[in-house]
């Protein structure tokens, strides 16, 4: 590829980022920040010390793991908005395991992250299911299936699973230590989470680049009409990729649940299946920028958590720098997507299901 | 002895008398350099329970010279990012030497950070777990707890209430249910009866209904949204709205029913300034008053001599806007009539001398078991440890669903 072509490619998120930069600058001078030391702060509160590398790992994590999963979704042409539902009944099902399950650590956690894979990837086949036989879009039926998620979830923590005396929607009591992923000396690292996300990026990369299953799968998700006559099951593979998917998804659940909050609570998603979205787009659906790019998000996220702490601003600042570079982003895919429809002859649509270039990775 | 030696002792005889009666029993010790951290699970300017935490650190900062870092909205939905832990190991890293973590909602993550920094005094404020005779002691020497005998407050805002009411229906916009919250909505019906049944001599039954709505605050999606909650209730009825949740929509809501010509009235919670949203209709508001409790922990901190108490105080029944003293402070406000301000003065009298106790038998749960046996006194675990709603209540008891 020479360096037009990665211009060419990448071109959309320089431009979302630049922006972002751009109007997050604006913002913190507007509430009276220097903008420069607010982004030592960010860079010092994310990178800082071990125990802060920790916590953006820790973030980085579940956010890599449910944007792998989104990328196996996207390449088959779907839009699994569902993802946070997932990332949600994965939570769960690893709850259930760490919460009844005793027994030696390892098998605890192996237990409850296949609980996690299967529960979110059974969540996402749901989903498919009403997309391939019920004809309803991958969107709507995602987004009420993370609404049952996670009214779900309210009702556990309220309900069966309430501590003792107390029904709030806090979360349940903590998980017992055996049940907590192993961590790295003293920090809140859990070696396991990081991993299990390096695996699953390596995974995603090698099945939608070098395997007949993916190759299929991008067939499916280009044209589906074509893929279907040419004797590819479309329906069968789009059911593979919402299990594979919602099956990441969910294990970013069971990070959640037993490597960080060591309870489940009703947000135990974090939002991090939306976020994850957005570093998919911003990858470019290639698999190779999904690291990096979860990595700023992580950053920032935790970083600017220490923007209140140290420059004395609103802690809401760091959602709104977060929510600029998603608003830049979204704008920077509709003026692709609008350039490209005009270089095509079309007028300006709704955006197509985003299309993986051929060689992803 | 010269008379200057004379005036100057006298000065400085002076000098410390206006201190300590400027400062109550707590001499601020000059902390100059000192940083304690502070941990807010809503925002600092909630109008609630999160500001009378966050006003309490500027106190103690004025008085001592202490710096307060703070780190407010400390929960899962609004800091996915960090547990209580994380937070308070960077207020740690910033130089923090002590850690107010302020709500029920952090005990299991200042627990956690109890443990693993064991030279760094924290107070995990509302809880038990430094209580040696209560039911959850944890046995950590780093950490204490403080937290305010609201249920006096609580009995001050049911009478309010209880002498208010037109329609005889009261509604409780509650919180999520646990011993302290069922403990805190008991207080409130038993003063409301009280005050409707002995000063107003009223002889049908009092409708006290309390709807919980999942958390401290309205987190949409999670909880029950306390605004609805508030509209339900005065469609329902209930005229008085008693608030004891974090925030100030009770109050709000009543207020715009108010001047939509309603005569619907509310008692807020928590913060002292809480009546402003909505004066008129506001029939005064409990409050805590966190700041004398801190200063006297920054001042052991300070001092070297911290120790990890568990801390229920009371009001100074002398005044109750005294907040250089009393730990729970009571301000009528505007919406309370002449009539009911002198009653409630009365009742508020009587609990002061002990004369009226209503935490006495015969108290039945909501269950039928028995609370309290006749003339028996409930004693401070008995109240604490308030495990269901009394008989009388309309809602559900943590323990009932």
């Amino acid at each position: 590829m020479n360096f037009a072509d990665l211009w060419k490619r990448s071109r959309t998120g320089v431009f979302a980022v630049a922006m972002a930069l751009v109007v997050g600058i604006l913002l913190l001078l507007v509430a009276g920040a220097n903008p420069f030391e607010a982004l030592g702060v960010i860079i010092d509160g994310s990178l800082g010390s071990t125990a802060r590398f920790g916590d953006t790992l820790m973030v980085w994590a579940p956010l890599v793991l449910a944007a792998a999963g989104l990328l196996i979704t996207f390449a088959a042409g779907l839009w699994n908005i569902g993802v946070e539902g997932q990332i949600v009944f994965g939570a769960i099902a690893a709850s259930l395991v760490a919460r009844e399950v005793s027994g030696p650590t390892w098998l605890i956690v192996t237990l409850a992250l296949l609980a996690g894979f299967a529960g979110g990837g059974f969540w996402a086949f749901l989903a498919g299911l009403l997309r391939t036989y019920g004809k309803v879009n991958e969107i709507f039926g995602g987004l009420g299936l993370f609404f049952v998620a996670q009214a779900l979830a309210v009702y556990l923590v309220l309900g069966p699973w309430k501590r003792p005396g107390v029904a709030s929607t806090s979360g349940t009591e903590p998980f017992p230590r055996e049940s907590w992923l192993p961590t790295l000396g003293s920090t809140r690292l859990s070696w396991v989470a990081v991993l299990v996300a390096v695996i699953a990026v390596l995974v995603v990369f090698y099945l939608l680049r070098g395997t007949r299953f993916g190759l299929r799968l991008k067939a499916v998700g280009k044209n589906m009409r074509s893929a279907f006559l040419l004797g590819i099951p479309t329906g069968r593979y789009m059911l593979a990729a919402f299990a594979l998917g919602g099956g990441l998804a969910g294990l970013a659940g069971a990070v959640q649940a037993t490597g960080f909050h060591h309870k489940l609570v009703p947000s135990i998603s974090g939002g991090y299946g939306f976020l994850a979205i957005l570093v998919a787009m911003l990858a470019g659906y290639a698999a190779r920028w999904i690291a990096p790019i979860a990595f700023v998000f992580a950053m920032l996220a935790v970083g600017s958590t220490l923007l209140p702490l140290k420059l004395g601003l609103d802690s809401s600042v760091g959602g709104v720098l977060q929510g600029v570079l998603v608003l830049f982003t979204i704008l920077a895919q509709g003026w692709q997507a609008r350039r490209q429809n005009r270089s095509d002859g079309v007028a300006a649509g709704p955006p197509e299901p985003p299309i993986v270039p051929g060689e992803v990775g | 002895m010269s008379t200057t030696k004379v005036s100057r002792v006298l000065l400085v005889f002076v000098a410390f008398a206006l201190i300590a009666a400027a400062c109550g029993d707590s001499e601020p010790v000059d902390a100059e350099g000192f940083k304690f951290g502070m941990i807010l699970v809503g925002p600092q300017n909630d109008h609630g329970w999160s500001q009378a935490h966050y006003e309490a650190g500027q106190y103690v900062a004025e008085l001592t010279g202490a710096e307060m870092i703070v780190q407010d909205k400390v929960n899962p939905s609004d800091l996915p990012e960090k547990t209580v832990d994380q937070v308070a190991a960077d207020l740690i890293a910033l130089g923090a030497e002590l850690v107010f973590a302020t709500s029920d909602d952090m005990k299991d993550g200042i627990l956690l950070a109890a443990e693993q920094n064991p030279d760094v005094p924290m107070i995990w404020s509302s809880g038990d777990s430094a209580w040696e005779d209560g039911k959850a002691f944890a046995g950590l020497d780093n950490l204490g707890n403080v937290m305010g005998k609201m249920e006096f407050g609580k009995m001050i805002a049911g009478c309010a209430a209880g002498l208010t009411t037109q329609t005889g229906s009261i509604g409780y916009v509650g919180p999520l249910t646990n011993d302290e919250t069922q403990r805190l909505v008991n207080s409130a019906y038993l003063g409301a009866k009280y005050c409707w049944e002995t000063y107003r001599e009223e002889t049908t039954p009092l409708d006290f209904a309390v709807t919980w709505i999942g958390f401290w605050f309205n987190i949409p999606g999670f909880t029950l949204d306390p605004t609805q909650v508030s509209n339900e209730f005065l469609d329902s009825g209930a005229d008085v709205l008693i608030s004891g949740i974090d925030t100030t929509e009770a109050l709000v809501e009543a207020g715009k029913r108010a001047s939509e010509g309603e005569a619907v009235w509310s008692v807020p919670y928590d913060f002292e300034g809480a009546c402003a949203e909505a004066p008129d209709i506001c029939l005064g508001t409990p409050y805590f008053n966190w700041g004398p409790a801190y200063l006297e922990i920054v001042n052991s901190v300070v001092n070297g001599d911290f120790k990890a108490e568990w801390q229920w105080n009371g009001p100074d029944w002398d005044n109750l806007t005294d907040n250089t003293k009393t730990a729970l402070g009571w301000v009528s406000g505007d919406g309370l009539s002449a009539d009911a301000s002198a009653d409630l003065d009365d009742f508020i009298a009587g609990l002061g001398s002990g004369d009226i106790n209503l935490f006495t038998g015969p108290l039945n749960y909501q269950d039928g078991s028995v609370y309290l046996a006749d003339g028996e006194e409930a004693t401070d675990f008995q109240i604490w440890y308030t495990e269901q709603l009394l008989e009388g209540i309309t809602g559900e008891s943590a323990s009932g669903g």
